[in-house]
């Protein structure tokens, strides 16, 4: 069809004209992200002076008598990582007109997510320090407690998400909230492989 | 560089690199702490190199056909920076004009540091742009050229684009500086118009150097 000929058939306004070649969808992506690597930067800034800080006493970290739950951790990360797998299911299932697959993908990402909070928050009761104990205790909260944050954020988003796919929302033409949730989901987990790299493991 | 995150598909793919790349490291820590930080940096310099060199989806040349005007005048389109002026310049748009009514759009991208671009602090590059165009404007209709001109977006591809929705060119002549001096040249500017835009293009040297001397 000629641009003349499209002309004629088209209603209403004009359509948009960006005057930037980023869309809006992109640069707000780049911006979140932005935003996001600003505020974990800022907390693992703190941590890794207060590592080196204590490395430079006695070259052991966590500095005794603390030690870190790498194996729960471990198996939460294999909770997050699992709960990714079940997230881009439901994205692609929706994408395919699969609606119980979304449904499916959806309930079991809620579910992994929900247990992954809940195994944290037993952690922390089991760790046996606190918030205010040392300068370890606190950016170790604070950087787990940020992500779980997150992680709280996000399984709001999927849980509503969740109740939108069982009324019968998104189809494989529109699905933008799966995909955008899905988008925050998958952020999450990386966040998360890298705080348990570097909090758990290194 | 791409965005990791502009997909649900390609955040997905993100979750994997991440986890290959913090894989490696902890192994290489287990090994010893220096092979760690040695994997640590040529990964790290590795995945830099890949997504600065690496052009992204959404660069990816969509050809554009631009809007037909009904006019029977031949309509040329051109962009020309610092070059705007130049003899050659001229004489190129003269010889497409020859023999047949034209109209003549010059843009003058308002070039800018990046660093100004981004605060938005553009007036110093509108004004030396306008200043250029009316220069070239005021050659153009000595030389009896019909011209008329605008203030373009800093980046030529953006200006060209921009321009195709007002004015529906039937060709491009892109002017720059000789290679070796052209920052066009060295960004491809030129090819990817050539790649964009379903439009003849001209590229125009001038060597202003060699014309003034």
């Amino acid at each position: 069809m000629s641009a003349h000929a499209e002309a004629h058939e088209h209603h209403g306004p004009p359509p948009i004209h960006y005057s930037s070649r980023v869309s809006p969808a992109t640069l707000g992506m780049f911006l979140f992200i932005a935003s996001e690597i600003m505020l974990f930067g800022s907390f693992f800034t703190v941590y890794f002076f207060v590592r080196v800080v204590n490395n430079g006493v006695n070259g052991v970290w966590p500095p005794p008598p603390y030690h870190r739950p790498a194996f729960v951790a471990g198996v939460n990360t294999l909770i997050l990582v699992t709960s990714s797998f079940t997230m881009h299911w439901a994205d692609t299932s929706i994408k395919k007109g699969n609606r119980r697959g979304m449904q499916a993908g959806l309930v079991l990402t809620v579910l992994l997510g929900l247990t992954f909070l809940l195994t944290q928050i037993v952690e922390y009761h089991r760790l046996g320090f606190n918030t205010s104990d040392t300068s370890f205790a606190a950016t170790f909260f604070g950087l787990t407690g940020l992500h779980g944050a997150h992680v709280f954020v996000g399984l709001t988003i999927l849980t509503v998400m969740m109740v939108r796919a069982f009324r019968g929302h998104f189809s494989p033409e529109h699905h933008h909230g799966i995909e955008i949730g899905g988008i925050y989901w998958h952020f999450v987990d990386v966040m998360w492989i890298v705080v348990y790299v570097t909090v758990y493991l290194l | 560089m791409q965005n990791p995150f502009r997909s649900e598909e390609a955040a997905f793919r993100f979750v994997w690199v991440t986890i290959g790349y913090f894989g490696l490291i902890v192994i290489g820590s287990l090994i010893n702490a220096w092979v760690g930080l040695a994997v640590f940096i040529v990964l790290t310099a590795g995945g830099a190199w890949y997504l600065l060199t690496r052009r992204s989806d959404e660069e990816q040349p969509e050809r554009q056909a631009p809007a037909t005007h009904a006019d029977a005048e031949h309509r040329i389109l051109v962009v020309a920076n610092e070059t705007v002026g130049g003899s050659v310049l001229l004489g190129t748009i003269r010889e497409h004009a020859a023999g047949r009514t034209v109209r003549v759009r010059v843009v003058c991208p308002a070039l800018n540091s990046p660093l100004k671009h981004w605060v938005s602090d553009e007036d110093a590059a509108r004004g030396a742009a306008e200043a250029r165009l009316e220069r070239s404007l005021a050659s153009l209709r000595a030389a009896g050229l019909g011209a008329e001109g605008e203030i373009g977006d800093g980046d030529p591809i953006q200006a060209i684009e921009d321009a195709l929705r007002t004015f529906a060119p039937d060709e491009l002549i892109v002017s720059t500086h000789p290679p070796g001096r052209s920052n066009w040249l060295e960004r491809g500017v030129v090819e990817h118009a050539r790649e964009r835009f379903d439009l003849p293009l001209t590229h125009v040297i001038v060597d202003l150097e060699a014309e003034q001397s």
